[in-house]
């Protein structure tokens, strides 16, 4: 439904966007993901029609997107910082855009429309409360109102949970899963967080330095990552990068080969070479360790039960892993 | 060493941000103050350290009274989450900058010092502009360290941090904190951050101390219902049990065809190592800790693991 072609956009000496491509099908969830920088704000504006690209064709239902205006591609954007109207109540800023010029709704319907988004929402009991007297995230839940009340096509969500505390940004990501299952919407949702983009894609997208670096399930991205730069963009903590020794090489893996090994696929106990451990964090339903090992510094997610203290030894033994062929 | 007594603040509107806590933190300790924002957390670390005047109660550092005192007397470092170096200084100035006020004889052997205990003797000829946001906060920490303060504060000194960044600092923070066995009283939103950093958690919730314990204790029996939501990612599944709640942490709830709870399973939640299958049932929404993937609309059975149920009263206190 929505696709973008060779997608390129420059500033000055920065390539914001190199020759990108992008499919969003109908009812489809696509997260951007990418550290700052990486070219995704920048990627949203342009399907927005904020930015005009410099190479490329972005377009929606067939349509090209270059012929229309911005306030025609029918498109709704959430920012990270998002602004309410502060005199007025939270229904009259989710009314706002319903009362724009051209849209001619009945009262009965814009009543409709608000009461609808702000049950799905849950922030029903809320209509009439200065949009002042709001948490951050029932502000951001409002910020979220006034897009879904348009009905668009398409929701570009640029961060929208990114300035919240880390509780509420667990729950909320959770509840935007379920709203887009409501709503049969499209979403581009672009973040630097790797847990809300497994949690919340349909498929993945990587983005460094305004290229692509892989399209995928967050499966095929996190267990089979095309690269090493890939692979360290998602899990936590990140992947272990080491150059394959003969002491400790998994079977069939050459000496020198670059591997990628998950935290959580290396047991503490069971293998050939010995290692110290350097931290340890009780992270509740596991211990996250930092063990020196074979040359460098590994991360080891071990069972809650597991008894160590920093200096310890220990025989990291390597389950499932990540080969990559040198370039 | 640090001895918070009935500290108390109330700001002029009469909003009361910290309603007259006890906490003692002694010597070598690395203490998180946890909890959601509004909680009072910060207000007391900046209690402690004098930027904020009590409304009553006393701090004492290391058996002085210091309530009273101006920030410059009372041997704190403090770490923002903003770095704010000078930009117009070298690495090796921004650190020397706290001793520069106190003129120590010894500045630069302290500053090779601290320089070298953090590994980053390689940055001091450059500028800020010049590091990256790790390494900048890294010089933060150097500068407030060089004093060698009595006590070490920070507030969420790794917010604009990205992930990778955040673990590799949190092990660099506590591997100094450990080394150099400076009293550190951390602020924070993050219950990852504080399960990983602290000797001890204070929870903290509307002002007032919910629990304290080690992270362990925290996570296993939390004191209250608030803790056991807030701790835990998710936290822990509650279920109403007469008058009361029943409380446990999704890495005890299990698929039981035996089992006593009937759902259909919400939202199988990919987090890469592991799973969170959300099950709706008669009893509300249980989230599930899991290695197996699960259809969303499939219909399970649940049974909890006995040995890890927690109770609360009606109050939402822990019973057990």
């Amino acid at each position: 439904m929505l696709s973008l072609r060779g997608v390129s956009k420059r500033f000055a000496a920065v390539e914001a966007l190199r020759s990108v491509d992008l499919d969003v099908g109908a009812d489809e969830l696509v997260v951007v993901l990418g550290p700052t920088g990486a070219g995704k704000t920048t990627l949203l504006r342009t399907i927005a029609g904020l930015e005009q690209p410099d190479a490329g064709t972005l377009s929606m239902d067939g349509r090209d997107l270059a012929l229309l205006a911005p306030a025609e591609r029918d498109v709704a954007l959430v920012f990270q910082n998002f602004s309410l109207y502060p005199r007025w109540t939270v229904r009259q800023n989710m009314e706002f855009p319903l009362r724009a010029p051209g849209r001619s709704l009945t009262e009965a319907q814009i009543k409709e429309r608000v009461e609808g988004a702000a049950s799905m929402l849950k922030i029903g009991h809320l209509l009439e409360r200065p949009s002042t007297r709001l948490s951050g995230g029932e502000m951001q839940r409002v910020a979220i109102g006034r897009a879904i009340v348009r009905r668009p096509r398409i929701f570009l969500l640029d961060e929208p949970l990114t300035n919240l505390d880390a509780k509420l940004r667990e729950s909320l990501r959770v509840e935007l899963v379920e709203l887009r299952r409501a709503l049969k919407t499209p979403m581009v949702f672009v973040t630097h967080d790797q847990a809300e983009a497994l949690s919340t894609a349909d498929r993945i997208v990587v983005l460094s330095q305004g290229r692509v670096l892989q399209t995928g399930t967050p499966e095929e991205v996190y267990r089979r990552p095309a690269s090493p730069v890939v692979a360290r963009q998602l899990g936590q903590p990140a992947i272990n990068l080491l150059k394959a020794a003969r002491e400790w090489a998994p079977a069939g893996v050459a000496e020198g080969t670059l591997v990628g090994i998950r935290p959580e696929d290396i047991a503490p106990e069971g293998g050939p070479l010995e290692g110290t451990v350097r931290v340890v964090e009780d992270m509740g339903p596991t211990k996250t360790l930092l063990v020196e090992w074979a040359g460098a510094e590994v991360h080891i997610v071990a069972p809650k039960g597991f008894a160590a203290r920093p200096g310890d030894k220990v025989r990291p033994r390597v389950g499932a892993f990540v080969a990559w062929r040198s370039e | 060493m640090i001895e918070l007594s009935k500290l108390e603040k109330t700001y002029p509107d009469g909003t009361r941000a910290v309603k007259g806590i006890d906490l003692s933190v002694t010597e070598g300790e690395f203490v998180v103050l946890l909890g959601p924002s509004g909680c009072g957390k910060t207000t007391t670390l900046r209690m402690i350290a004098g930027l904020e005047l009590a409304t009553g109660g006393t701090v004492r550092l290391g058996g002085q009274d210091v309530t009273r005192l101006r920030p410059s007397r009372r041997d704190v470092g403090m770490v923002f989450q903003f770095y704010a170096l000078y930009p117009h200084m070298t690495v090796r100035q921004n650190i020397a900058f706290p001793l520069e006020c106190v003129g120590a004889p010894d500045r630069d052997a302290r500053v090779a010092e601290v320089a070298k205990r953090m590994g980053m003797e390689h940055l001091v000829a450059l500028y800020p502009r010049q590091l990256s946001g790790g390494d900048q906060q890294r010089v933060a920490l150097a500068r407030s360290m060089v004093r060698r303060p009595r006590v070490w504060l920070m507030d969420e000194p790794l917010g604009t941090l990205d992930a990778d960044q955040r673990q590799a600092m949190r092990e660099f923070i506590r591997a100094q904190q450990i080394e150099s066995k400076v009293t550190t009283i951390y602020v924070t939103h993050d219950q990852e951050e504080a399960m990983s950093l602290a000797d001890r958690i204070v929870v903290m919730e509307a002002g007032v101390i919910a629990q304290i314990g080690t992270p362990a204790e925290v996570y296993d029996r939390p004191a209250s219902l608030f803790v056991a939501n807030f701790v835990g990612s998710p936290g822990m599944n509650l279920v109403r049990e007469g008058d009361g709640t029943l409380g446990v942490r999704p890495e005890f709830v299990r698929v039981d065809p035996a089992g006593a709870i009937a759902g259909r399973v919400a939202m199988d939640e990919y987090l890469g190592s592991v799973r969170m299958i959300h099950v709706d049932t008669e009893r509300g929404r249980i989230v599930m800790r899991s290695s197996e993937k699960r259809a969303a609309g499939e219909s399970v059975r649940l049974s909890f693991d006995e040995g890890h149920v927690r109770r609360f009263d009606a109050s939402g206190r822990a019973v057990c």
